[in-house]
């Protein structure tokens, strides 16, 4: 080869020799600094049109790429090659071709041209050359532009070309489906090659085109299945041939592949699997099976016996071999068996439950793979009558797994459980298993689920903290069961002390009420708890502070502890919990009482479609409260229930995780003032809007009013219009009566962000409410260092949903602009309605403005925000400018 | 389908990547890092079928050699298992009594006789004598 032979007179080296200099480097800096070398002296050569070295130093410029530097410089070269006369030239660029190219390169199409010279070439060996880097490269483009040449090249007299037009051909109908039909007939006549290079090619295209095409699949099945059981026959039943034996069995490549075609074929055509059903019997029963390549034939033989028509016969002889790989001491083996039996469910349940026991050995294998397979198996395998064994067996496994199998083991566990909770308490055993085994491994929507269940089960409530309090004392690390005990013990903390509601398998136990403080002081001082728990742990301790009178002290001494702490949700909430214990003895038992049970059928429905629907918050709206209908006195109040919205969203359309929305943990956004109406109405709604400081405030309003409807489904509306007027009765006359108010804003004290927009709210008379006055700021809603844009908003009486807007632009540089133009654009919800603006030129320095006035409705106002986005050209000393941008700081609610 | 194939030593050296479907160089780069962390470090009782994304590896080491083939979850797994043996024992022919070396030196004719093995990420020729001849028939073209 070129690149071998020494040119006395050339100053670039061999390819070996750059090889061996690259290897010799001790550091990647020298390494880097050969290949710069090299790579320079390459371009040189391509820049200088060098013919003679063109072969070499592709080969250089391909093992350069190989170690990872960038070769792009050298893809013009490869075409070159390739454009030139001679097969080493013509292989060199081809192999380049394949290796630093790949089909999305918009250089390729210009490839297109040699190729179809190379595949219409009178040497044999240039045409392989072309097929095979067309087969490997080629774009739909390419398999449209040369489908043709392939086609005829399938009939070549040379099996070595039929082969690689084959198997080209499976590349161009998987870029292009259409072109299937042209290739329906050639690939049925490669199936009677003698070749076994080009049957087998030809086998893989014909099963390739059944997939592609419904129409080659007919035509194939009719024309081809009896030839292909004879070509299968033929191979199975052949004598010794040295060139294609392994292990005895002659070319089982072409066996494997047989079989899979005979699958396709078969599967959905009775006659068909029908007359395919004796040889399979044959390579089910006689394939050697003491080497690796007999069993990937049987393998594939039961494969294609579970997909074809139902033969009772072989697939009992299936599942038996099966059962046989299953006991194999190969790992390879057992791991296919698993594989296949995962198929082999769908067909015959009954068979692959007999080997339970096996597959259950196998997720505790120490192998990954096999314990993945199993395990997925094992989840298959689950139904009423076996749920109870095999869950015992997969937890008591969860004790000594891997830690890094306890996620995929207790996830399945846990799936195992919802899917098959028989009762109530052996759901919540298992689940208190699983959390004791692997709290730390679950995901939350577990525990939340298993919180929804607890909360329904009113008879083992007791039974519960107290296993929960026995489960922690042992698996107090685990962080999701310190919440689901945390939060037990907060709500049913006097059944742990006092034995209530004891079941007749339990053991009484002695738990003080400090004992139970113990528990919730210890998750409070972990320093491995989160936010989450410790928050959780926070509400804990002011239930029991009402609930244990004799811990109160010892419970307000731990809150206060955490009234500097950094975290501003934790610090929060011990201030106002504080608060609570200390100045307000009165309303604490019934502020305090224990939550409202939790509707199972609302939290199924929202983990359902919280899948779909995570941030819509609220997309219609039910409870249709437009501001022009209510009475004067009730509009602050509307704006009290929603300060981002004029309609109250409808409960039933959040995607917020309810109990999410009730322990208040979402620790991300905004606080709002949600608190207010509910305080005011009734204890046990107070609470929950005090758990849930710190949810999105549109989320947390839809989810309250859905907390409120599911014990009231049925007056929904007229519940919470009732809601509005006993808020309203006391809020609308705030001056004469401030003793009924005051304690309520007592009660916000602490949520020191919200307080301003409370007091607004609030003391504003009725008749300034947002609608009817221009209350919204402006804002400056545009700013670069050379322009200055502020919207200012109005509102017309009687169409809440137009705001108008007029915006005013000022001129920050020291160049007067010209030709002064603003553009906007809205989101489909919006419509926008633009005057004239007021001039085209704006002078420097702010000297001057130019207002222009618009019109926006949101149509979809209080559901969605107002955004704009914006354009705006203009001239600079005859200089075009452009300045764009977003705006998203509208005030909320217009 | 046969999506890649790579040749890595035990370092993670790739000495031959074959991708039958188009990757991204940044893309490629990091399929043979994790290819290598997946493969390198399995007990040889293990399996040779790693789960890889969302196709499997079947790969096989001789001596500080991995062959690796990336495969569709519905392929035979045993099958390509055996198709890197035959490609070994054709490499092994091929160079008689292959090493490393020789892969580093003569990469592109591993190429070729790839090439001549595999085409479009499907098997194309199941003889070894037949692929040997095959290349002696090209080099004289050279």
């Amino acid at each position: 080869m070129a690149d071998l032979i020494i040119n006395p007179f050339s100053s670039g080296t061999r390819l070996r020799d750059m090889i061996r200099s690259i290897r010799a480097c001790k550091t990647a800096a020298e390494e880097r600094a050969v290949v710069r070398k090299e790579c320079a002296a390459i371009r040189a050569a391509i820049s200088e049109n060098d013919h003679d070295y063109r072969h070499r130093n592709l080969a250089k410029l391909m093992f350069i790429h190989m170690l990872g530097y960038p070769t792009h410089f050298g893809q013009m070269e490869c075409l070159k090659a390739i454009a030139s006369a001679g097969f080493p030239e013509k292989r060199i660029g081809y192999l380049g071709l394949m290796l630093l190219l790949d089909e999305r390169q918009e250089v390729l199409m210009l490839v297109t041209n040699s190729l179809k010279q190379d595949l219409n070439h009178s040497n044999q060996y240039i045409v392989g050359i072309a097929l095979c880097a067309l087969g490997n490269i080629c774009s739909a483009e390419m398999a449209r532009d040369l489908a043709p040449e392939v086609e005829r090249l399938l009939q070549s007299r040379d099996p070595n070309i039929r082969k690689k037009a084959a198997l080209c051909s499976v590349r161009i109908i998987k870029k292009v489906p259409d072109l299937a039909e042209n290739f329906m007939s050639p690939a049925a006549v490669l199936l009677k090659e003698k070749h076994h290079g080009a049957l087998i090619s030809g086998v893989q295209l014909c099963t390739e085109l059944c997939k592609v095409s419904e129409e080659a699949l007919d035509y194939l099945r009719k024309k081809c299945t009896e030839g292909v059981v004879k070509v299968l026959k033929d191979v199975v039943n052949s004598p010794y041939q040295p060139e294609y034996d392994i292990a005895g069995i002659t070319d089982p490549f072409l066996h494997i592949r047989l079989l899979r075609l005979l699958r396709v074929l078969g599967q959905g055509d009775a006659d068909a699997s029908d007359y395919m059903n004796d040889i399979l019997a044959q390579v089910a029963t006689k394939t050697e099976t003491n080497k690796n390549a007999g069993n990937a034939i049987l393998y594939e033989c039961v494969e294609t016996i579970m997909s074809i028509e139902d033969n009772s016969g072989l697939r009992v002889l299936a599942i038996n071999i099966l059962g046989r790989f299953l006991s194999n001491r190969d790992n390879n083996i057992r791991y296919v068996a698993l594989n296949m039996l995962m198929r082999a469910i769908a067909v015959d349940a009954q068979a692959v439950q007999r080997h339970r026991a096996t597959i259950l050995e196998c997720v505790k294998d120490t192998d990954a793979s096999i314990r993945k397979r199993a395990l997925e198996l094992v989840y298959l395998l689950v139904n009423d009558s076996n749920v109870k064994s095999l869950t015992k067996e997969l937890i008591d496994y969860l004790e000594v797994s891997d830690q890094d199998f306890k996620g995929d083991l207790s996830a399945k566990i846990c799936s195992i459980v919802e899917k098959f909770s028989l009762e109530k308490i052996w759901y919540i055993d298992q689940m208190l298993k699983v959390l004791s085994e692997a709290g730390n491994f679950v995901k939350d929507d577990v525990w939340h689920a298993l919180i929804v269940v607890i909360s329904n089960a009113s008879d083992l409530h007791g039974y519960t903290v107290r296993s929960l309090y026995r489960a922690f004392q042992t698996s107090g690390e685990q962080e999701s069961l310190v919440r689901v005990t945390v939060w037990c013990i907060g709500e049913y903390g006097e059944m742990l002390v006092n034995n209530m509601g004891m079941l007749n398998k339990e053991e009484p136990i002695t738990v003080t009420e400090s004992d139970a403080v113990d528990v919730l002081e210890t998750a409070m001082r972990r320093h491995t708890s989160d936010i989450t728990t410790r928050a959780m742990t926070l509400i804990a301790l002011l239930k029991l502070s009402s609930r244990f009178p004799s811990c109160s002290q010892r419970v307000n001494d731990i809150i206060v502890e955490h009234k500097g702490n950094f975290v501003l949700e934790l610090q929060q909430r011990s201030i106002e919990f504080n608060k609570i214990i200390e100045r307000h003895q009165n309303i604490r038992s019934t502020l305090l009482e224990s939550m409202p049970v939790l509707d199972e059928t609302t939290y199924n429905g929202r983990k359902a479609g919280s899948l779909a629907t995570t941030v819509q918050a609220s997309t219609g709206s039910s409870i249709s409260l437009p501001n022009g209908d209510v009475k004067p006195t009730a509009v602050p109040l509307v704006d009290l229930l929603d300060l981002s919205s004029d309609d109250t969203p409808a409960p039933s359309s959040s995607g917020v995780d309810p109990l999410q929305d009730l322990l208040g943990v979402d620790l991300t956004s905004t606080p709002s003032v949600s608190g207010l109406e509910g305080s005011s109405k009734a204890p046990v709604d107070s609470l929950l809007d005090l758990l849930s400081i710190g949810t999105p405030s549109v989320q947390n309003d839809s989810s309250k009013l859905d907390i409120l409807s599911a014990s009231n489904r049925s007056t929904q509306s007229a519940n919470s219009l009732d809601m509005l007027s006993s808020l309203s009765s006391s809020l609308a006359t705030p001056v004469s009566a401030p003793a009924s108010s005051a304690p309520m804003m007592d009660l916000l004290d602490g949520l020191s962000p919200i307080v301003p927009k409370t007091d607004t709210v609030t003391f504003t008379p009725p008749g300034l409410s947002e609608t009817n006055g221009s209350v919204y700021p402006s804002i400056t809603a545009f700013k670069s260092s050379s322009l200055k844009m502020e919207f200012s908003f109005s509102k017309q009486p009687g169409n809440p949903q137009t705001t108008l807007i007029h915006a005013t632009f000022s001129n920050m540089s020291s160049n007067n602009y010209t030709n002064f133009i603003f553009q906007a654009a809205v989101p489909k919800f919006v419509q926008l309605h633009l005057d004239p603006a007021s001039s085209n030129s704006l002078p420097a320095n702010g000297k001057g403005s130019i207002t222009q006035n618009f019109k926006v409705t949101n149509t979809q106002q209080g559901q969605k925000n107002l955004a704009m986005r914006v354009r705006i050209a203009y001239k600079v000393n005859n200089q075009d400018m452009l300045e764009q941008g977003q705006i998203n700081n509208f005030p909320p609610g217009l | 389908m046969i999506r890649f194939i790579l040749l890595q030593n035990r370092q993670g050296k790739t000495r031959l990547a074959k991708y039958y479907v188009p990757l991204e160089e940044s893309e490629k780069h990091k399929v043979e890092y994790e290819v290598h962390r997946l493969v390198v470090n399995r007990d040889p009782k293990f399996t040779n079928f790693v789960e890889f994304r969302t196709h499997k590896v079947i790969y096989r080491r001789y001596a500080g050699l991995f062959f690796s083939m990336c495969v569709d979850i519905t392929d035979n797994e045993l099958a390509y298992l055996e198709c890197i043996h035959l490609f070994v024992e054709i490499l092994d022919h091929f160079f008689s009594n292959v090493c490393e070396l020789d892969l580093v030196f003569n990469f592109h004719k591993v190429y070729l006789i790839l090439d001549e093995f595999i085409l479009a990420g499907e098997l194309q020729e199941t003889s070894k004598k037949a692929i040997i001849e095959r290349m002696g028939e090209l080099e004289k073209q050279e």
